[in-house]
């Protein structure tokens, strides 16, 4: 849906998105690079299951929560990438034990 | 058109009697207030709770029961005539236990309300931890709670849909609501009330007072001095998680959306509904201690609101003496009681007087002079 206009060079590191490398920038946040993938959408709803993708990409909708690094609902909007970060799409709500 | 009755207050307790009153063909004018005011009915928890109620006062533990049993019904009714799912479940309700301490004291504080009402069997019984974990197989009690009481009766509902449907229930049986009509005066003309808003004069035969903490200063107009004080209540939400707690209990219940509910705080600010780190801090410790998993689950609100707390903490129902069909009715239990406020009271309220048992009610009750 999205490319970068820019190539970022050195400051390139990479990210796993459901397991899949993904080149990704240092400064760029996750949400970012999620709305640069073929399958834009980052999580479904607890209510619905519909597919969501990031929207306001500053912090107020809540739409881009994801897993990273095993915690989840974190707001890709406000979370920058880092070297080998683990990103998983989250399916529904939350369960208590995970 | 000139109302019957005008009840002033559009929270939950005023809604419920609103609505109760449409039903008995009553022409009803609802006055709400003001984005500004302290609304209580926005604030609430959602219990529909009967243990651990009334000590020291059987007729409210009556009351409270009387309602819970009008409950399903008025759930039925109100839900066929407005489409609003209330979320209402009624499939008992816990008081989690910590340490042997907190087991005991509950089951002794229990038995005291029992023993004063002095019926046949209890309707709450003291689960073990054992028994508690098979009744919530997906949770991972903490290492110190040893059981909790179960009460058959307790139950809970979403309480802004319940308001939201009271509202509509009441236009539907052919009841105005005006919003932001804050009531500045109330002069009584022959047998009439007189209400003197904000660039408008309402009149009609009948009142109720049903404005919580806005009622002492126009229930004073009317002859009816009612002591109430606010007592600040601070509630935390979390973000939506897989059903794992069937059961509400107190201070903890899962919505049917998902979110955790947790609560609540009791202190005495003033008229004050900032929130606290403080509080937030006490909730989250406590919760933890009953369910350590919590721990890692994201808060998404916490907000504050004000009981509406009389000097014993039971409601008031009266009608004035000195101004026939002027009526007040204030509690902090306005979901639990909306079923009693819709059917018997508003029934009383359209017959023209309040029953002999509601008397205990009456704020008379606070005049008794203090032993030296």
């Amino acid at each position: 849906m999205f490319r970068k206009l820019h190539d970022p060079g050195a400051q390139t590191v990479t990210i796993f998105i459901d397991g899949r490398p993904v080149p990704a920038e240092l400064g760029e946040s996750v949400a970012a690079v999620l709305l640069r993938q073929p399958e834009a959408w980052c999580r479904t709803t607890p209510i619905s299951e519909s597919p969501r993708a990031p929207y306001c990409m500053m912090g107020v909708c809540f739409e881009c929560l994801v897993e990273v690094d095993g915690l989840a609902s974190v707001q890709g909007c406000l979370t920058p990438v880092r070297n080998g970060m683990r990103v998983a799409r989250q399916q529904g709500p939350r369960s208590l034990s995970a | 058109m000139r109302p019957d009755i005008i009840v002033i207050g559009g929270g939950t307790v005023g809604a419920a009697i609103a609505y109760g009153l449409a039903k008995q063909r009553q022409q009803v004018l609802l006055l709400d207030g003001d984005d500004g005011d302290f609304r209580a009915a926005r604030a609430n928890f959602g219990l529909v709770w009967l243990q651990g109620k009334g000590l020291g006062m059987p007729a409210y533990q009556v009351l409270t029961r009387d309602s819970i049993a009008l409950w399903r019904g008025f759930t039925n009714e109100i839900e066929a005539e407005t489409k609003i799912d209330l979320a209402y479940e009624q499939n008992g309700g816990l008081a989690f236990c910590l340490g042997e301490e907190g087991f005991e004291k509950r089951r002794h504080d229990l038995m005291r309300l029992h023993n004063q009402r002095g019926e046949r069997a209890p309707d709450w019984a003291m689960l073990d931890r054992s028994a508690l974990e098979r009744l919530l197989p997906k949770v991972a009690l903490g290492p110190n709670v040893t059981g909790a009481s179960f009460g058959r009766h307790d139950g809970h509902a979403n309480p802004l849909r319940l308001l939201a449907a009271l509202h509509e229930a009441l236009l539907r049986h052919g009841g105005g609501i005006r919003h932001r009509a804050r009531v500045e005066r109330i002069e009584p003309v022959g047998r009439d009330f007189r209400l003197i808003l904000d660039g408008e004069t309402l009149v009609a035969p009948r009142i109720v007072i049903a404005a919580g903490l806005g009622s002492p200063a126009l229930a004073r107009q009317v002859g009816l001095v009612v002591p109430l004080r606010p007592e600040r209540g601070q509630v935390l939400v979390t973000e939506r998680l897989e059903p794992f707690l069937p059961l509400p209990a107190s201070g903890l219940r899962q919505t049917g959306e998902g979110t955790v509910m947790i609560g609540a705080t009791k202190d005495n600010p003033g008229f004050d509904v900032s929130t606290t780190a403080e509080a937030a801090a006490g909730l989250s410790r406590k919760t933890i201690e009953i369910v350590p998993a919590l721990a890692q689950v994201r808060l998404v609100r916490q907000w504050a609101g004000l009981r509406i707390m009389t000097p014993d903490g039971h409601p008031i129902y009266a009608q004035s003496q000195s101004h026939p069909g002027a009526f007040v009715a204030l509690c902090h239990s306005g979901v639990t009681l909306a079923a009693f406020h819709a059917e018997t009271l508003a029934g009383a309220i359209a017959a023209g007087g309040l029953p002999e048992n509601l008397s205990p009610f009456h704020q008379r009750r606070f005049d008794v002079p203090q032993a030296a």
